[in-house]
């Protein structure tokens, strides 16, 4: 677009009188000037403006926004506008967006947003949502309630589904995250335990870490990433259809439909993906140590037996159960807490990765110790 | 339709936290009839509605129906009274995951002693009634805006509701499918004599199906009119005449102007 195809001219036309000439092709695909550019000739005691567009070629929106804010600062400065000499249809559309004055729309939160108060108003938000929580575990335990007393009303091809979709599914992230998560956890401990020339004990580092601790972290984190935001995401998308208010016109609960298979599902395939996640860490551990460290197949055998004990087994099972049900708790209630926008359910799918992610670091901190304490 | 209260609303008023969409609803809904409820964008339709169904707790006053308090009565009962109602939602609210057959199936499964052929038999026949037989395994994402509707009122019909709330029922829909679903409403109505209230702003379905009616105003956050949609347009409040010719030669602050000509009360 050629630069100068705008003309712009204001001069004198009388004693107090300004006449502001324009011209040439006024369309925003073009720089236009600034409406700031005439202020200093409307600031030399101008009482009228006119305009003058004899030599307008074309127009749109550019010329317009650029007359509304004009017209906007001879308003404010008292300066009579004289719109006779804009093009017709210009000046029917700036008479539309003049007659009604702007709105303070009474609800919109127009007040100070600094950093002290963004920490403040998410801290009340946080408090405020606790209840809401509690709310919702206690509905979660109702339902579960119920299917012990095989009243609660749900598919089971909904939860076959579901456990297709979060178990088998998740295998080849799963797998892969572990394996490489092993094999650092063999070489941080060959680095430390070439200092006491104990190279061997990497296989009981990696078995214990994996099967205990780290498998079941990971596959908490992966499956949070994965099904807890995919549980937000279809869940908000069913508020915002009113799929969920369907359920509570019929008086049915949406916890026992939508919730409990979810529940169950994540409960059942955390602890397996946990077990897969160690034998996976293991594996690594063990192509690291005979590739790299020049220790032997069957010596990392027989070490990771000496080292693994049932009780190790279950620690990790209990882990994936209990992050198992955090992740399908933060994704259910973030989804159906969902409000009724896009927008909504985005933020909803966020959140949930977060609260399951914090809920899994704590419970694992917490269970860490509890466990160390019993001496499990 | 033998004209008796079937529902009736007393001073209720409703709202988010301290801000109030419309309070001193005071009007009753005859059996048999399809009452409208009426009102510019935002003005507190949808939240009535939600009122009704029991979705939204009001702030103050009572629904009843057939004399039943709804909102005082305890969880159970009004679980109960829910079950009398069909809704309709606005966007037809369909299960996604489930097929037609099985959304319309799922409150018979749920709340009948029907054997599973029964419940085939019933749906394929509330299907065909809206149109849509042989839709029975498609599910909701397959199907036109004006499909999702009317599979939406086979759902809502599935348990034989006394009483059919219905969100809007022709946004959306181009004028030929909402005139039918109309047409369908009314014929539901007259075989069945189904209580209807539609929640609605289209000026065609209001004066075509409408026996009675009340407009909530965004304003004054009250109803300013209630009568037969055809008596709001020739001799109701200014506001809800202008309403209803669509803006056109009676003016919301002019207390006297004629009745306007032309205007779809002599087309009607």
């Amino acid at each position: 677009m050629d630069k100068a195809a705008w003309q712009l001219d204001a001069r004198p036309s009388g004693a107090d009188e300004l006449t502001i000439a324009l011209g040439g092709r006024w369309c925003m695909a073009a720089a236009l000037p600034s409406p700031d550019s005439v202020a200093p000739q409307l600031a030399a005691g101008v009482r009228r403006v006119r305009f003058d567009t004899t030599g307008l070629s074309d127009w749109d929106t550019g010329l317009l926004s650029f007359l509304d804010s004009l017209l906007k600062t001879c308003t404010a400065r008292g300066i009579a506008a004289d719109t006779t000499g804009l093009p017709p249809g210009a000046q029917r559309l700036l008479t539309m967006a003049l007659t009604v004055p702007e709105q303070t729309v009474p609800g919109r939160n127009n007040g100070p947003t600094g950093i002290c108060a963004q920490v403040g108003t998410a801290m009340i938000e946080f408090v405020r949502g606790m209840p809401a929580m509690l709310a919702f575990l206690g509905e979660i335990a109702q339902s579960l309630g119920r299917l012990m007393t095989g009243r609660a009303r749900f598919r089971v091809r909904d939860l076959w589904l579901e456990i297709e979709e979060v178990g088998p599914r998740a295998l080849p992230i799963v797998s892969v995250i572990s394996f490489l998560v092993g094999l650092i956890l063999a070489y941080l401990g060959a680095d430390q335990l070439k200092l006491v020339g104990a190279q061997i004990f990497i296989a009981d580092l990696v078995a214990i870490g994996m099967v205990r601790e780290v498998g079941a972290l990971m596959t908490g984190i992966i499956i949070a990433g994965r099904t807890g935001a995919a549980f937000a995401a279809q869940l908000g998308t069913m508020q915002v259809n009113e799929e969920i208010d369907a359920f509570r016109t019929l008086g049915i609960a949406p916890v026992d439909f939508l919730v409990l298979p979810r529940i169950l599902a994540l409960m059942l395939m955390v602890p397996l993906l946990t077990l897969y996640a160690g034998f996976i860490g293991m594996l690594a551990g063990l192509v690291v140590s005979v590739t790299i460290f020049d220790i032997g197949v069957f010596e990392y055998y027989t070490e990771t037996l000496r080292a693994l004990e049932l009780k190790h087994f279950l620690v990790g099972l209990a882990k994936g159960s209990v992050y198992g049900a955090m992740i399908a708790f933060a994704g259910c209630l973030r989804g159906m807490q969902c409000g009724r926008s896009a927008e909504s359910v985005g933020h909803a799918a966020t959140s949930a990765v977060v609260t399951a992610i914090l809920l899994i670091t704590i419970a694992a901190s917490v269970m860490t110790i509890v466990f160390y304490q019993l001496g499990i | 339709m033998n004209g008796a209260t079937h529902i009736e609303v007393r001073d209720l008023a409703m709202g988010y936290g301290d801000f109030v969409v419309q309070r001193g609803l005071d009007f009753v809904v005859n059996k048999g009839d399809i009452f409208v409820v009426m009102g510019g964008n935002g003005c507190g339709k949808t939240t009535l509605m939600r009122a009704l169904v029991g979705l939204q707790r009001p702030l103050t006053g009572t629904v009843l129906f057939s004399g039943e308090d709804f909102w005082s009565a305890a969880e159970e009962d009004r679980d109960q009274l829910k079950r009398r109602m069909g809704i309709l939602f606005q966007g037809g609210a369909l299960w996604s995951s489930l097929t037609l057959a099985e959304n319309v199936a799922l409150p018979l499964a749920e709340y009948t002693a029907l054997t599973k052929a029964q419940v085939d038999e019933i749906v394929a026949f509330k299907l065909a009634l809206v149109g849509l037989a042989g839709f029975e395994e498609f599910y909701p994402s397959e199907l036109s805006g004006g499909m999702k509707k009317r599979a939406g009122l086979a759902r809502a019909m599935a348990l034989d509701p006394e009483i059919l709330v219905i969100d809007e029922p022709s946004s959306g829909l181009d004028p030929l499918t909402a005139r039918h679903l109309d047409e369908l409403i009314v014929e539901l109505r007259d075989s069945l004599g189904t209580t209807v209230v539609v929640v609605t702003h289209d000026l065609a379905s209001i004066l075509a199906i409408g026996d009675n009616s009340i407009f909530l105003d965004a304003d004054t956050h009250t109803m300013i009119a209630t009568g037969h949609p055809r008596d709001a347009l020739q001799h109701g409040d200014p506001k809800v005449r202008h309403f209803l010719t669509r803006g056109g030669n009676v003016s919301p602050h002019d207390g006297d102007s004629p009745p306007p000509r032309g205007g779809p009360a002599e087309a009607a």
